[in-house]
């Protein structure tokens, strides 16, 4: 009983929380009001808006880097503000988009700096701290980085050491920044996978800001949903898309978010339709490409012009006006549609 | 771990330097204008009377010259350290908030001024005597870093802080020319000489004053250590482990004011140690670790210093070169070979 409570125990709470900023002496531009939010023990939190919401402000806000203007954060019972520095460094651990790039410092000396801390004012390491780092260096799978220094490592791996520092730091809440912002897909996918088994193994609360959605809905247990002027949506991915609470808060003209795949589809100015027989990967990606080239593709007669799809051989077979062609790959396909295209 | 494997090697550079310290000591003491044999040194070293023209020269000349190359060498290589830490820059040193610029002022004041402003400045020089110079460049010193410091109270961004710092010295710079130009040669050129930066002028009563204030300075900079190798990775790194980013600004710049602004009154503004020294020792250890950086700085700098009063004295002859002029013209090589061969002192500082 008692373990099922430690699980569920809230580890940070926002009450009536308003954030923005001070301009100048009396007047103050309020971001948004009454945020209510709660993080719970083992749950990954992904903090998702479009540009200019107030993602980072929330996360300053939530981090006690900046003050709120009304209303207070609550870490483990306590509002932030009453604690020090050192005791805020006990509680929440960050990690920032900026890469780290100084020479001569080692990943372990890093990771060691979230020890701060906990040691004193010369910052000797023992048993415990050094047991700490090398664990930490494990859980990103560093350990044989240890002694390589940072400037060697890769973006990816920089951003994984940047979050064994904040596990070394041994907080019951990580905030990190927008982790993958300048990281390439293959990384993208490995740190977030990263961040949800963490959360589940160490019993952390994980709270990241992102603009990877589809990244997002796939592996956060939580979304809060930010948009300018409105209240934070709260709750499952899942629950977010079957409500429309995604496709409002991202709602624009150019692209439209698709309810079935959880992606964005570019929105392109139709111009003639085309039909095209066939289906499988290699429709899909043929019907990208005349989408994008401003085709409405369907599967009916329509128009003068149908794409057939020859999937043994890979071959594409046009039929305009009674005349055939066969092309070789999409982009011959492309350039010949659009031979006639000009002439029509 | 390789941590244990460089802590030894670590300790073994540390001896070596810590013996080649003491071996370039006893060199400074020996080389000069008057020649004295050198175990007639180890014997006035010992209390003994060899010679009372010789005695006064090692005892009341020349070691308190060789103690003060070391503070210099030791004092303004570690300001020049963190000032390079806390703004991020490689290119900052213990002068980057102005506080040689003032000592400039002060001095140009009490030497220039005077001359126009015969009644006030007169009685003042008069009544310090041989203290003037100090005083005025103290003076002076803290006034900019009075400044300075009220400024950082109010930004909480370090680059803001730089600029106002150049700034500083900027301004304190054209009153200086100001009070140049309308000055008489005899004048110009004694401000000229001061700004040359002398080891020599520095007496036993004066050291008794120079040498507290810059130990606290430098012991403010021992308890330094840890949050400046927070900084390492960024003011919000920092304050993210539980470092207070403002009270570490404010003890930099108050241990560099102590430091820099006690030593700039002794001997003048002396150049270029306090920005080169961090590179070489970074070079030399492979290492961005203050822990290590810190005691590396003062070893390193307080041997550099003595070899270039070594290099000052000229052995055999009357004259001495400007301390300055040699820090620059043996150290400046020293600092472009470092730099050719390690090629990462740009990496050293977050991009």
């Amino acid at each position: 009983m008692s373990e099922i409570k430690e699980v569920q125990k809230d580890i940070l709470v926002t009450q009536d929380l308003s954030i923005g900023y001070k301009q100048g002496k009396k007047e103050q531009l309020c971001l948004l009001s009454d945020i209510n939010l709660t993080i719970r023990r083992g749950e990954m939190v992904c903090l998702l808006g479009p540009n200019g919401a107030g993602k980072s402000t929330l996360m300053r806000t939530i981090a006690g880097i900046q003050t709120p203007l009304a209303g207070c954060t609550l870490v483990e019972g306590i509002p932030i503000r009453d604690r020090n520095f050192k005791e805020i460094a006990q509680l929440l651990s960050i990690v920032l988009t900026e890469r780290i790039n100084v020479g001569n410092l080692t990943v372990y000396h890093i990771v060691s700096l979230g020890r701060h801390p906990y040691t004193s004012w010369m910052g000797r390491l023992s048993e415990e701290d050094n047991d700490k780092i090398k664990w930490a260096l494990e859980q990103v799978g560093l350990l044989h980085y240890a002694d390589h220094f940072i400037n060697q490592l890769s973006d990816g791996e920089r951003q994984r050491v940047m979050i064994a520092k904040a596990l070394a730091q041994d907080t019951p809440l990580i905030m990190l920044d927008e982790p993958t912002a300048h990281l390439d897909l293959p990384n993208r996918v490995d740190i977030m996978r990263l961040l949800h088994r963490l959360a589940r193994e160490t019993n952390k609360a994980i709270l990241l800001s992102t603009h990877e959605l589809d990244l997002a809905l796939q592996a956060a247990d939580v979304i809060w949903l930010m948009a300018l002027g409105q209240t934070i949506k709260v709750g499952a991915p899942e629950d977010l898309v079957l409500n429309g609470s995604i496709e409002e808060t991202f709602h624009n003209k150019s692209f439209i978010f698709d309810r079935k795949t959880g992606n964005f589809i570019m929105n392109y100015q139709k111009k003639q339709i085309i039909q095209v027989l066939g289906n499988d990967v290699m429709g899909f990606w043929t019907q990208r490409a005349l989408s994008r080239e401003g085709y409405q593709v369907t599967c009916e007669e329509a128009g003068n012009c149908s794409v057939k799809l020859l999937e043994d051989t890979m071959e594409w077979e046009i039929h305009r006006n009674g005349e055939m062609k066969k092309c070789q790959s999409i982009q011959e396909l492309l350039a010949y549609l659009r031979t006639f295209f000009i002439h029509d | 771990m390789l941590l244990n494997k460089n802590g030894r090697l670590f300790s073994l550079i540390f001896g070596i330097l810590f013996l080649l310290i003491c071996g370039i000591f006893l060199l400074d003491l020996i080389f000069g204008s008057v020649n004295i044999p050198f175990k007639k040194v180890f014997a006035i070293l010992y209390g003994a009377d060899v010679k009372s023209s010789w005695n006064y020269i090692i005892l009341n000349f020349r070691l308190p010259k060789a103690l003060t190359a070391i503070f210099v060498g030791a004092g303004l290589s570690v300001t020049g350290l963190m000032m390079q830490t806390l703004f991020r820059n490689p290119l900052a040193g213990p002068y980057v908030l102005g506080i040689s610029s003032g000592a400039s002022l002060g001095v140009a004041l009490m030497v220039m001024a005077s001359a126009l402003m015969p009644v006030a400045f007169g009685v003042i020089s008069a009544f310090l005597g041989s203290w003037a110079l100090v005083v005025a460049a103290v003076v002076g010193a803290s006034l900019v870093f009075m400044l300075v410091a009220l400024a950082s109270l109010k930004i909480s961004d370090s680059v803001s802080l730089l600029i106002i710092g150049i700034m500083f010295g900027s301004i304190t710079g054209a009153v200086v020319n100001i009070l140049q130009y309308f000055s008489d040669p005899e004048q110009i050129q004694s401000f000229i000489v001061w700004t040359f930066g002398s080891l020599a002028g520095v007496t036993w009563t004066e050291m008794k004053v120079m040498v507290p204030i810059v130990f606290s300075g430098l012991i403010i900079a021992f308890f330094l250590i840890k949050p400046l190798d927070a900084l390492l990775l960024g003011e919000n790194y920092a304050r993210g482990v539980g470092i207070s980013v403002n009270k570490t600004r404010i003890a930099v710049i108050i241990s560099t004011a102590l430091i820099a602004g006690t030593l700039t009154a002794f001997t003048g503004p002396i150049a270029f140690v306090g920005v080169a020294v961090p590179h070489i020792a970074r070079s030399i250890f492979r290492t961005a670790s203050h822990k290590v950086l810190m005691p590396a700085v003062i070893l390193i700098g307080a041997a550099i210093m003595l070899a270039c009063d070594i290099i000052s004295q000229i052995p055999g002859n009357q004259n001495t070169l400007p301390i300055n002029s040699v820090t620059a013209l043996f150290g400046g090589p020293v600092v472009i070979w470092v730099i050719m061969r390690s090629r990462n002192v740009k990496a050293s500082f977050a991009g």
